[in-house]
């Protein structure tokens, strides 16, 4: 009860805050990919942060997950017993560490890694690509870009991932994997048609856990993500977020002016859209409940 | 009373080793809140103010932006701004605005080869640079610019604060200031929509993308340029000629500002003259002229507080790499302080 009551007022006091920006802009709010903070001209559109996050939370997951499953796959079918527990603990510990220090870390060693070695080794061979050439080819070579962030991003949720699949393999009743090695199946197939089908909600669980962290994450992300309000044409631009724009524009901005509101408007629209992609989830699962 | 605070401060000195205890009960303090830049100054200053004139001063580095909300409640002595206020606003918040030294901002840049202070630029190719329209290092005009440099061919990589912050308010000050085509489109502000370039966060992330980038140019607080020895350019002045970022040219600039305005907050901005390094910026306090009875007390040590830092301070600020002010405005200073604040019953706050 007091948890919904908490939950309440901090919708109500960002959505007060956000007022006047969304009176100022309305709808154009959401997709205006303006935001000129310059006293006299004020422009703010949320439509570079939106996708900013989105497209990085989405990187981010798309790099974990494999990497998850392998984890969890090595830990649970693959690992001898004495090396599945400091395995196990060593990727857990990885949710320990503080995100300044990722982000401290991304910018000192990943990102001259990615400018060095990956974008200025393989940037303009994979740029000559058919088709996805456009997603190397980028004029800024700074190494603070999408794809650092979503690096980053990967990495931070990588444990929570792993450690709810591994959580979650584990509880497979060992009859339905003793029934199919019995019928002739290799190890991949035992993972791939029983396991996989018995626990697919809880790894989505996982999954959506991290999303849930990879949407919110600021420090981290700020450091390495380039914060250009600039819509990237390629993964080796800078762009932002709206986690990081808040936490960049908000300790200068005035009180009461249409910039602060903005920001509470982007805050707004961040905890909306949390909460979809909770519900969304939510849906999609809705049907395999049943199963 | 200067006088009167000298004596008062000597006694101090001289009885504190006999009675520490008693010495320190009595020190009064002041809170202040507001810009990070001269953090590092005022916390020097707190430091010898406290011993000399037994003033303790709480000084929160919030942002400029926070410095502003937290006076206009009144909910701190003073507030610290890097970006002035104008007349009006100050009218309609009942404050009174003060500087108290100049901070100079420097273009840096990662070229390899590249000695600090080597590079020549004139405020166009800066300003084009930061457009993303001059791309290349061995783009003509820049070569033209250094006929004795070997200029590599590689990319310009504009590198920027990605947070508000005062540095960037003066810095695209400047840029609106001589390019058409930045004051039309990026403008000036504490941040800004860039459009090129990287953003990091404060003088240490600009300052390590730079280091990280060949090609890189940015702009830092000179302080932070000199403690970590990065790569200045010299810049053209107004006057024509090229300048390097050094005390001469900051000095020069603080003599060449207009400070009798109403405000107090001269434009610092491309100022006119032959050693005047052009990008300096004033940081300032805000002062409630109004304070009510039981804030006169710590409005008058504020005053004290200042009054003690113009006349001893000066040193610790050049060894900070803060300009001084001259001391014509320390005296047009502490005349705003007696003929603009006042006590509720309509008494000066300030008297000396």
């Amino acid at each position: 009860m007091v948890v919904l009551v908490l939950l309440g007022g901090i919708i109500v006091t960002l959505f007060v805050g956000a007022l006047p920006a969304f009176q100022e802009f309305g709808v154009g709010f959401i997709t205006s990919t303006e935001w000129d903070p310059v006293e006299g001209r004020e422009r703010f559109g949320g439509f570079v942060a939106i996708f900013g996050t989105l497209i990085s939370s989405l990187l981010a997951i798309i790099f974990a997950v494999p990497v998850a499953f392998g984890i969890a796959f090595f830990l649970t079918e693959l690992a001898p017993l004495w090396l599945r527990r400091p395995v196990g603990t060593a990727i857990e510990l990885l949710a320990a560490i503080p995100s300044i220090i990722y982000g401290m870390w991304g910018l000192f060693v990943l990102a001259p890694f990615v400018q060095l070695r990956i974008q200025l080794t393989f940037g303009d061979t994979l740029a000559s690509l058919p088709l996805i050439g456009f997603l190397f080819d980028s004029v800024s070579f700074g190494g603070t870009n999408l794809f650092t962030a979503s690096l980053v991003l990967a990495i931070m949720i990588l444990p929570f991932i792993a450690a709810t699949m591994r959580d979650v393999f584990e509880q497979v009743p060992p009859v339905y994997k003793e029934s199919a090695y019995a019928v002739g199946a290799t190890r991949w197939e035992v993972v791939r048609s029983v396991v996989l089908p018995y626990t697919r909600i809880s790894v989505a669980g996982g999954v959506m856990l991290g999303l849930g962290r990879a949407l919110g994450e600021t420090m981290a992300v700020t450091f390495v993500i380039g914060n250009a309000n600039r819509l990237p044409q390629s993964l080796f631009d800078p762009t932002n977020t709206i986690a990081s724009v808040i936490a960049m524009e908000f300790p200068e901005s005035l009180m009461g002016s249409l910039q602060q509101s903005a920001l509470f408007a982007l805050g707004f629209l961040l905890f909306v859209l949390s909460f979809l992609v909770l519900a969304l989830s939510r849906w999609l699962l809705r049907p395999r409940l049943k199963v | 009373m200067n006088r009167r605070t000298l004596l008062a401060a000597a006694a101090a000195a001289t009885t504190l080793p006999l009675l520490p205890r008693a010495a320190r009960a009595q020190q009064a303090q002041i809170t202040g809140a507001g810009a990070t830049f001269p953090r590092p100054l005022y916390e020097r200053w707190a430091q010898a103010a406290r011993e000399a004139i037994g003033i303790q001063l709480n000084y929160q580095s919030i942002g400029s932006g926070g410095g502003i909300n937290q006076i206009t409640n009144r909910t701190v002595d003073f507030g610290a701004t890097d970006a002035p206020l104008t007349v009006e606003q100050l009218a309609e918040r009942n404050l009174l605005q003060f500087p108290t030294v100049l901070g100079s901002i420097v273009p840096i840049v990662n070229l390899p080869g590249v000695q600090d202070s080597q590079v020549r630029l004139s405020p166009e190719l800066l300003a084009e640079m930061f457009l993303g329209r001059v791309r290349r290092w061995n783009d003509e005009r820049l070569v033209e610019l250094n006929r004795d440099l070997r200029l590599p061919n590689l990319p310009v990589a504009p590198a920027y604060r990605a947070d508000a912050s005062g540095t960037t308010w003066g810095f695209t000050t400047y840029l609106a200031r001589v390019s058409e085509a930045w004051r039309s489109g990026p403008g000036a502000g504490t941040s800004v929509s860039w459009p090129a370039g990287q953003g990091a966060r404060g003088n240490e992330g600009v300052s390590n993308t730079v280091r990280n980038t060949p090609g890189a140019i940015g702009y830092v607080e000179n302080a932070y340029a000199v403690v970590n020895r990065l790569v200045r350019v010299q810049l053209r002045n107004r006057a024509g000629t090229f300048v390097r970022a050094e005390r001469d040219a900051f000095i020069a600039a603080a003599a060449a500002a207009d400070w009798s305005v109403p405000n107090m907050a001269p434009d610092t901005i491309d100022l006119q003259g032959e050693k005047v390094w052009p990008i300096t910026t004033g940081t300032y306090i805000l002062l409630p002229t109004n304070p009510t009875a039981e804030r006169v007390e710590a409005s008058r040590n504020t005053m004290r507080f200042f009054d003690w830092a113009f006349r001893e301070g000066s040193r610790a600020a050049e060894q900070l790499e803060y300009i001084p002010l001259p001391s014509e405005v320390h005296e047009l200073v502490r005349k705003a302080w007696r003929e603009r604040i006042r006590t509720p019953d309509g008494t000066p706050v300030w008297s000396a």
